[in-house]
């Protein structure tokens, strides 16, 4: 049947357009206020998760008055299940220079950076050599916004946007308090705008379509199309580019292997959606939000033992600055063992989603609070699981 | 200045002195020896006019910039949640019997450390390793076993 099929688009990964870095000469000659516009009137909201309204981001940092400011992309993409910045920097990167240089002109920004995880250092010879070609095309058109490339080194939590700044400025990779925002104080205490990769891309997509044919995509609380990571119990994981606000049991039909249990949105520090409520959840941001990591598990799979490896993550990677974050997830990790081993009785689950309540109104960061709502969805949905 | 550590002062040439600039130093070092030595460490301090608590508080805050002797091949595989679902103990077990150490342990050759690492963003493909930088994804036992032969015979 047609109708059950999503809808599949070709707007991020599609092909340049014919004219080297064409969209980007044309913005270039557009007044700010009008390109502000054009993002506002198109809904976007930030792809990594969060779902900042980007015109709001740029318009705030816009008015920041500082001399120095600056526009960082968001590479350091670490969330479980979640690999489509890769795709996007190897496959279309020139889209993303583009975001990152129209964002420069709005805000006033003399100087671009990229974050790049550590654990895609390998991309960095093709990288430079398109960013090589993107600096020298600048120059030539007399846009004077050098972009350039910062590693990570395996922290996860530099991808929240402070500990970036922390990271890059030669810190530990600890965030900080906010406010103040990064629109008025980021890298090195400036006005920055810090987007995912994929923000920037699809700000280049709606420089080149126009917001009303961007718009035509998605649901009124989530426009436009979004990449998907598609991994875990399917038989064809991968890369997807998918209009935003689809339910998932559509989405379960497409990519299940039939078992599907249930489907964690979001990556680890997402939601974990059990199979009776994929009719009523809606992929999106009047939904369940995801930066683009869907992992599908089936019937074999032990909802005790997903919890448990996503516990080991987030105590690994927590900064360890603040005491709810960094003994919350060592408590929970250590409450479901004791629940599984019959040291503690079940009703101690109860303590541990308490607990992680309590995280998610009293952790420093994202990473804290999001601990939460993978926590509580899997117990909540799962809990025979966790005791037996 | 001890003359075996003259790639601190290349480093810092290269990068600058300010702060900003530590990140890219430490991964040089870690580029170059596999780890960073406490005489680093100070070596750094003192080029960059911090004191060595301050680098030390940095490197030690980053999974990949290691502190203590690496081999010259650092392996690491992924162990979350999709890799591990997909086989991620048996491929540590092969690198295991192949190299006869445990994870976290290095050859007495100096040749490999096996590590295990957090999600390394190959979850439709894995399970997946680095070694060093290089990915490797799609693994089975016997694909492990011809790539570390591939690495032994270098």
């Amino acid at each position: 049947m047609s109708d059950t099929k999503l809808k599949r688009v070709d707007l991020i990964f599609g092909e340049y357009s014919n004219v080297k870095y064409k969209v980007l000469s044309e913005t270039m000659k557009r007044p700010n206020e009008e390109i502000l516009e054009d993002i506002l009137e198109s809904g976007l909201r930030g792809r990594g998760g969060a779902g900042f309204p980007t015109a709001m981001k740029w318009r705030l940092t816009a008015q920041s008055p500082s001399e120095e400011k600056y526009v960082i992309c968001n590479a350091d993409e670490g969330e479980p299940g979640t690999f489509k910045d890769r795709e996007i920097l190897t496959r279309v990167p020139r889209k993303v220079f583009s975001g990152m240089a129209i964002c420069g002109k709005v805000i006033g920004a003399q100087r671009g950076f990229i974050y790049l995880r550590g654990e895609y250092k390998f991309m960095l010879p093709e990288l430079m050599k398109e960013l090589d070609g993107y600096n020298e095309h600048a120059k030539s058109i007399g846009l004077d916004f050098p972009i350039e490339i910062k590693l990570g080194s395996g922290a996860y939590i530099c991808g929240e946007e402070s500990a970036l700044f922390e990271s890059m400025e030669g810190m530990r990779g600890e965030p900080r308090n906010k406010p103040p925002y990064p629109t008025t104080s980021g890298y090195l205490g400036k006005p920055t705008v810090i987007n995912n990769v994929e923000t920037f891309v699809n700000v280049m997509m709606i420089m080149r379509l126009g917001a009303v044919q961007f718009k035509l995509l998605g649901t009124t609380d989530s426009r436009g199309s979004k990449v998907f990571s598609v991994s875990g119990d399917t038989p064809i994981p991968g890369i997807y580019e998918l209009e935003l606000g689809m339910p998932l049991d559509r989405f379960v039909d497409e990519f299940g292997d039939g078992d599907t249990k249930a489907v964690q949105v979001g990556g680890a520090s997402g939601f974990c959606v059990p199979r009776k409520k994929f009719k009523d959840t809606v992929i999106g941001f009047e939904g369940v939000p995801t930066g683009g990591s869907m992992m599908l598990f089936n019937s074999s799979r032990s909802m005790y033992h997903v919890l448990h490896n996503y516990l080991d993550f987030f105590e690994e990677e927590s900064c360890g600055q603040c005491t709810p974050c960094r003994v919350g997830c060592q408590q929970l990790r250590k409450g479901i063992q004791a629940v599984k081993k019959g040291d503690k009785q079940s009703h101690y689950l109860d303590q541990l989603m308490k607990l992680s309540e309590s995280m998610k109104l009293t952790a420093k960061c994202g990473l804290g609070q999001s601990v939460a709502n993978s926590f509580s969805s899997i117990v909540y949905n799962f809990k025979e699981e966790m005791i037996y | 200045m001890t003359a075996n550590n003259n790639y601190i002062t290349e480093l810092v040439e290269r990068y600058g002195r300010g702060r900003t600039s530590l990140m890219p130093i430490l991964q040089g070092v870690v580029e170059r020896n596999n780890f960073i030595s406490d005489l680093d460490m100070t070596e750094i301090a003192r080029e960059l006019d911090l004191s060595a608590a301050q680098v030390y508080g940095t490197a030690t805050f980053y999974a990949f910039l290691d502190t203590v002797p690496r081999g010259k091949y650092v392996i690491r595989v992924c162990k979350t949640i999709t890799c591990d679902m997909h086989g991620k103990r048996r491929i540590i077990q092969t690198i295991e019997d192949m190299l006869k150490i445990k994870t976290g342990e290095t050859t007495p050759n100096k040749k490999f450390t096996l590590l295990e690492t957090n999600c390394l963003g190959w979850c439709h493909e894995g399970p997946a390793m680095l070694i060093n930088e290089k990915p490797y994804s799609g693994l089975t036992p016997e694909r492990v076993h011809d790539i570390l032969h591939e690495y032994m015979n270098l």
